[in-house]
């Protein structure tokens, strides 16, 4: 689809109704909307809750098919499938990260993630569902282990930040986290090839052309070659990979070795900033989200939803309005999803 | 009420005369700053220690029978409130007593719960500290226009009572 040139629009398709305060997250089960089988969307809420609703049949209109209650004592901030789509894990301000996992129609909790000193705000799975990251206003960001039988164990406890964190996504392809935080920076943290230890990898700052104010949302392009901020000083800003290659063979310079992949994971996935989108909101961007085919849409409190392709001749971005893929968006200028 | 009382510092006003406003500004879309001055007028009261000139908790009050409103004590004027129709955006900017007011994050959630559902829904409020009133400026702006935060803090059983002392203890 020719998103510059097509003369496309984004159209509501549906309201999905039922929570009884306002919401703040959603995700797509990443297990369905293909081959068939109707997608499904979890929703958390102020109201301590998270509704699954599927798509039924697979073109019809989403209805709710369970309510995930009694289990979170305050708001739920977030959730996030895993990969396999058979588990989700939910955070929430009562410092609880609850797992569910589905069997038959309905949902049962199999784990609580217990740690953080108050509010968790993020959760977020792995490329391959072995790892789990959190992160809250407790400044830190957690990294817990997925054990057989629904176990989990925390393995890193990362300080590092000197706010509050606001959300963590793991990058696509390799085990290595992002957070950002009302610090306004972006932190990568990477682990040790020898120790196993995590730390922090790179800090992207004012001073490296990062963000002014809260950083609120992070997100990868389908590659993990790129990656998107929002903020509350109202810019969107592009990072690209800053890969440190390394050679292996008989060099003259002494720098020059053999490596293996994993001690150069701390170093490949440094950022750069590629460009900065300005203007485009004029009150907070909470959200932003990189759909696969390369549609990066944003969601801000001056209760606009904008849309964003790469053009052909330069990095400047354009704008076109568009229609194709489902966009889930959450009222109240808040969490949107492709 | 306030007659007579020495280290006015700041001026304790007397109350104007005014008419208590209903809280539903629905009805119509013209948001006027009037009305929402005169929503807040008696809805936050607050106790004031005249010796360090710094505003109190409601319970701390010493002397119960002088429970003080935010324009008594200059924290809210009528100038505090501006209004932008065209864009459906509210300022409200608040004076603490003193630089160094601990309050000050309590009056702004209060303000932020008394005002919360008395406008249109596309209607946007930011609550700050007038600039140059309080040591702490940026931070206390920062936190009380962080949506998430402020979410987050009136969940807390602790705060959520401090503030609804704040607004309903009018009866004092």
């Amino acid at each position: 689809m020719n998103f510059v040139d097509d003369n496309v629009e984004l159209r509501e398709v549906q309201k999905l109704e039922g929570h009884t305060d306002r919401v703040w997250g959603l995700a797509w089960n990443p297990a369905t909307g293909s081959a068939g089988i109707p997608a499904v969307l979890a929703s958390c809420s102020g109201d301590k809750t998270v509704r699954i609703w599927q798509q039924n049949p697979s073109n019809g209109p989403f209805q709710c098919t369970a309510v995930l209650e009694e289990t979170h004592t305050r708001t739920v901030r977030s959730c996030a499938w895993s990969p396999s789509g058979k588990l989700l894990a939910t955070a929430s301000f009562d410092a609880t990260t609850a797992i569910w996992e589905h069997s038959g129609g309905d949902f049962d909790c199999v784990s609580t993630l217990e740690g953080h000193e108050n509010e968790v705000k993020s959760v977020s799975w792995n490329a391959s569902g072995s790892l789990l990251a959190t992160c809250g206003r407790d400044k830190s960001v957690w990294i817990w282990e997925v054990l057989p039988g629904n176990e989990f164990e925390c393995v890193s406890v990362l300080q590092g930040h000197a706010q509050d964190v606001k959300m963590v996504q793991w990058h696509p392809t390799v085990d290595v986290l992002f957070s950002c935080s009302y610090d306004n920076t972006v932190k990568v943290w990477a682990e040790d090839g020898d120790s196993d230890d995590w730390h922090c990898v790179q800090t992207l700052s004012e001073s490296n052309n990062g963000h002014s104010s809260t950083v609120w949302a992070l997100s990868f392009n389908a590659t993990g070659d790129k990656m998107v901020t929002s903020s509350d000083d109202l810019t969107i800003k592009i990072w690209g990979a800053d890969i440190i290659r390394m050679q292996s063979g008989e060099g003259n310079t002494p720098w020059e070795k053999e490596v293996t992949v994993a001690s150069l994971k701390p170093f490949c996935f440094s950022r750069r900033h590629l460009c900065t989108l300005a203007g485009y909101h004029d009150r907070t961007i909470f959200s932003v989200h990189w759909s696969r085919e390369g549609v990066i849409a944003s969601g801000a409190a001056d209760d606009a939803v904008r849309l964003f392709v790469e053009s052909e001749e330069s990095k400047v971005i354009c704008i076109p309005p568009f229609s194709g893929s489902v966009l889930a968006l959450v009222a109240e200028d808040d969490d949107l999803r492709w | 009420m306030t007659l007579g009382l020495i280290n006015a510092n700041p001026v304790v006003h007397a109350k104007k005369e005014r008419i208590a406003r209903t809280d539903d500004l629905h009805c119509d879309d013209n948001v006027d700053p009037l009305d929402i001055y005169d929503i807040l007028l008696f809805a936050i009261v607050v106790a004031f220690d005249l010796g360090v000139g710094c505003i109190h908790f409601v319970r701390d009050i010493r002397d119960p029978e002088h429970p003080y409103s935010l324009e008594q004590l200059s924290v809210l004027s009528e100038e505090s409130i501006t209004v932008d129709e065209k864009l459906g955006r509210i300022l409200i900017t608040f004076t603490p007593t003193i630089q160094h007011c601990s309050m000050a994050t309590v009056i702004g959630l209060c303000l932020r719960v008394k005002l919360k559902d008395c406008f249109p829904p596309h209607f946007k409020v930011d609550i700050k500290v007038a600039p140059g009133s309080h040591a702490d400026e940026e931070s206390v702006n920062k936190q009380l226009n962080d949506k998430e935060r402020v979410a987050a803090a009136l969940e807390n059983p602790n705060l959520r009572q401090l503030v609804d002392e704040c607004l309903y203890s009018n009866e004092l």
